[in-house]
């Protein structure tokens, strides 16, 4: 078995796996990366993406639904499922060889295959050429995670689905139940709702949406109960059975019915990929299915390190990939800062869009600061108006001795697109002055956040 | 009869020196002349001689370990001499260092937070700090120019401010940091030129000048005199040229402040900075107005040279009016320096620029170089200083003139 030598090795093609190999290969470093399915990992192939792909459908097929109040008469419109998963799929191989285009232009060697660690500095890597074994002083462990799978409920591609089933639908479920309130959770509600399905959501927390803002998560639940979703919160699954084509659901906790479902959707968080990757009898350590890091993501075995989903919450493509970053800089012999979670913003698609960033109000009182809080809604906002897009609000969160912007929590119409101005705010450490002092292009809905700021000192214009 | 060896004053004002290097080893003959050791003193590396034939039988200090000037380092045995009790020996000078003891605690100059750099722009003063991190020092009343930055290019943020506040509350000897750092001790060197440049930039009233030189005619002339020439002319030996004709034509200019009197040199003595590794030193070119452009290009080489070795002797970098510093070579165009005392003036010399000129109305490319004159207002006025810097000016524009 022949032996080959780099200075790096990723086990895993996701966005943090990939980005890895691209900053290694920038600061110089012989660099491989080993990845057994599709490089661009869940992210690119079977998560992000793709649901951007679905819900931009969704929103297509809403907004011509809503064309007569725009002034503009059109047919009824009508969704052509097989296209639209055609058009995900499609969008997601282009990025997937956009990705091998870019491990050949960072001279990455890429090795397809399951690798697996086998002794200090050494991979061995299964594919269906056979064996092979690679040694670098640096090993980065990037496999990411699977969806959990709830005992009784396997995905089977017919009663019950994972979100890869979910990605992939031959019809729209007439009655779908989705099992789990969280961000996926609730963008496949939104797009299963658009499509014509009569959607339920179980969320075993009290709200939706558990890790945001309160009235983040009160704001979007109002709007999917308005839109006839049908929100139980703060139930437990009692059991399941199948019966006559259709799966009964007990639920006991705040609602004790019985829901009847055509097709169960699982999206009850997610485990880590720490299987069969060769961590026993390492100093490798495991919790919860997930390898526990330092702050630059070293692991407890020397030159082992595990970044991404592998690594912990928040299980999102950009974290990952930052995380990347700072793992191959430091490696690197470079003075990275170790990631702040609190300015890691997240985003979900789902209509109406949330996006935040930071303490939620709730959590920088428990965290004992004396609190500034400003809200604006998009509904006194001109640009809003205007774009028959009023839903939601901006709010913000700020240390009232410092000035500190703690956190930020915005509900609408692409605020996906606008949290990166408080994200970028919170790492200038910009105080409440210098966002007043900004003056931000009229028309538009980011006025808003300007207005947020200016209410939570109690100066705001146009409210 | 055996004797102590003292580490000796090597250069002026040093009250501490360190022994860099033992050049022999304990029980080897030493005839008179030779080199014990070599001393590191605040500004070059200086030979220990032996000054009679003996045996080096002890030595007392490492190297590196900085000690009093006179406080003993070695011990020479007569040669010949074996049973010597050192301990009496030491013990006798002892006491008499004892009674000799200064008052004056020479106290380090610098205060122990100067191992934080400041994330101060030189030029400007800026000090790059983010809103947050200006505001909490603020609050708990820190100067911000004391704390160390830790964000992108040293800018100070919010954990910069509170590791320092933090380690305030307690009093740790250690500075809280979630940064990765070594401490590198500063030699004796970076401790005089740290030393000199903050007395300089405190106490000297420093002003400046700006002047742009046309370069065309000096390249020309330098291209056609290095196609004959044995060693390559540099623009810094023009320069070096320039400056020394220019204080022997603006006498007033050649001049260093003193607390009682005006010192006015009678000959042009330039220095050159030149950096190495240890730090920043400028040997002098003397009477550099009357040497040959060649003999000032082959001065500046060897001494610079040897300044990298840290074998400058002190009269090689002591004295002169005036120095130049010269980071053209490195892509700057202009800068401003900090005057070297007791120096009234320093010219900082950037990078010859291809830039667009306007000449009799036209736009052109020209070459340009700019030249920033920093000088001690108490020493020279600003009408004195800007007749200097145009008779330098028109010597490097009409180079011939400084020829002959
Ligand atoms: C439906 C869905 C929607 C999502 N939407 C978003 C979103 O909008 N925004 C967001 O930020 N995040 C989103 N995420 C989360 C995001 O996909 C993950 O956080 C991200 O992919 C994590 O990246 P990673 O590199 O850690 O792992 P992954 O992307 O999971 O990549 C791991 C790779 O490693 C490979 N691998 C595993 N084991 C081995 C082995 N032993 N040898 C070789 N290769 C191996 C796998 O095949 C995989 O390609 C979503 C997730 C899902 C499921």
């Amino acid at each position: 078995m022949s032996e080959m030598k780099f200075d790096l090795i990723v086990v895993g093609g996701g966005p943090g796996g990939y980005v890895a190999a691209i900053r290694a290969s920038q600061l110089g470093l012989r660099t491989a990366l080993v990845e057994k399915a599709q490089l661009g990992g869940v992210c690119l192939n079977w998560g992000c993406i793709p649901t951007k792909a679905l819900l931009r459908s969704a929103d297509v097929l809403r907004l011509i639904g809503s064309a007569g109040s725009f002034g503009i008469e059109v047919g009824p419109a009508r969704p052509d499922l097989k296209a639209i998963v055609k058009r995900s799929r499609d969008v997601a191989a282009q990025l997937h060889r956009g990705v091998s285009g870019l491990m050949k232009k960072h001279r990455v060697q890429v090795f397809n295959g399951h690798a697996r660690l086998d002794g200090p500095q050494r991979l061995k890597v299964s594919g269906e050429q056979g064996e092979l074994s690679l040694n670098a002083p640096h090993i980065i462990l990037a496999t990411g995670a699977r969806a959990r799978v709830l005992p009784g409920m396997e995905p089977d591609g017919k009663h019950f689905w994972s979100y890869r089933q979910a990605l992939v639908p031959d019809s729209v479920p007439k009655r779908l139940v989705i099992i789990g309130g969280g961000a996926i959770g609730i963008e496949f509600a939104s797009f299963y709702h658009a499509l014509g399905a009569q959607v339920s959501v179980v969320e075993m927390a009290e709200r939706i949406l558990p890790v945001e803002d309160h009235e983040v998560s009160a704001h979007v639940a109002q709007a999917l109960v308005r839109d006839g979703i049908r929100l139980y919160t703060g139930c437990a699954l009692q059991g399941s059975k199948v019966e006559q084509g259709a799966v009964q659901l007990r639920l006991e906790g705040n609602s004790n019915e019985t829901l009847q479902a055509d097709v169960v959707l699982v999206a009850a968080g997610i485990v880590g990929n720490v299987e069969e990757l060769g961590l026993e009898g390492t100093g490798v350590k495991v919790q919860h299915t997930h390898v526990l890091v330092d702050e630059f993501c070293r692991t407890g075995e020397p030159g082992v390190y595990a970044i991404g989903d592998l690594a912990g919450a928040p299980w999102l493509a950009h974290k990952a990939s930052h995380e990347a970053v700072i793992c191959v800089e430091k490696i690197a012999g470079q003075n990275p800062h170790p990631l702040d979670p609190r300015s890691v913003p997240a985003c979900t698609y789902s209509h109406p869009q949330v996006a935040s960033v930071g303490y939620t109000e709730a959590q920088a009182r428990s965290a004992g600061k004396t609190l500034k809080v400003g809200k604006f809604p998009f509904a006194a906002n001109g640009k809003a108006i205007a774009m028959g897009a009023t839903e939601g609000f901006v709010k913000v969160v700020f240390d009232a001795d410092s000035g500190e912007l703690l956190g930020a929590h915005m509900v609408g119409e692409e605020v996906t697109e606008m949290i990166q101005g408080y994200t970028i705010a919170r790492g200038l450490e910009t105080t409440e002055a210098e966002l007043i002092e900004s003056i931000l292009p009229h028309p538009t809905m980011s006025e808003a956040m300007h207005e947020a700021v200016l209410a939570a000192y109690e100066r705001a214009l146009h409210c | 009869m055996a004797k102590l060896l003292h580490m000796p004053e090597v250069s002026a004002n040093a009250t501490h020196a360190a022994i860099q290097n033992w050049t022999l080893k304990e029980g080897d003959t030493i005839s008179a002349g030779d080199c014990i050791a070599e001393i590191e003193t605040e500004k070059a590396l200086v030979e220990l001689a032996a000054e009679e034939d003996a045996v080096l039988g002890k030595i007392l200090v490492e190297p590196g370990r900085e000690v009093e000037v006179g406080a003993p380092i070695g011990v020479l045995f007569a040669r010949g001499e074996t049973d010597v009790d050192i301990a009496a020996l030491l013990a006798k000078a002892g006491a008499l260092a004892a009674a000799n003891e200064p008052v004056v605690d020479d106290a380090p100059v610098l205060q122990p937070r100067a191992e934080v750099t400041p994330a101060i722009d030189a030029h400007s003063g800026r000090i790059f700090a983010s809103p947050l991190a200006r505001r909490l020092a603020a609050a708990k009343g820190l100067d911000l120019a004391s704390l160390k930055g830790s964000g992108p290019n040293g800018r100070i943020v919010k954990r910069d401010v509170e590791a320092v506040a933090v380690a305030a509350a307690v009093a740790a000897p250690t500075p809280v940091s979630t940064v990765d750092f070594d401490e590198i001790p500063h030699s004796s060197m970076r401790k005089t030129i740290a030393r000199r440049l903050v007395e300089s930039k405190a106490t000297v009233p420093h002003f400046y000048l700006d002047v742009e030189c046309r370069m065309e005619p000096l390249l020309a002339l330098r291209e056609q005199v290095n196609r004959t020439a044995a060693r390559k002319i540099s623009i810094n030996d023009f320069i070096v040229k320039a400056a020394a004709v220019a204080l022997q034509q603006v006498p007033a200019m050649n001049v260093t402040w003193t607390e009682t009197a005006l010192r006015r040199y009678h000959q042009a003595d330039v220095c050159v900075a030149v950096s190495t590794e240890s730090g920043l030193i400028t040997p002098v070119v003397r009477n550099a107005d009357s040497k040959a452009l060649s003999q000032i290009s082959a001065q500046v080489a060897e001494l610079a040279g040897r300044a990298r070795d840290g074998r400058l002797r002190p009269e090689e970098y002591q004295g002169g009016s005036f120095t130049i510093s010269n980071l053209g070579m490195f892509g700057v165009e202009q800068f401003s320096a900090i005057i070297n005392p007791p120096h009234a003036a320093i010219l900082a010399v950037g990078a010859t620029q291809q830039k667009p000129v306007v000449e009799n109305g036209e736009l052109k490319v020209g070459a340009v170089l700019r030249c920033t004159l920093s000088v001690d207002h108490r020493a020279v006025d600003g009408a004195l200083a800007a007749q200097w810097l145009a008779v330098f000016k028109g010597l490097m524009e009409n180079p011939l003139g400084m020829l002959i």
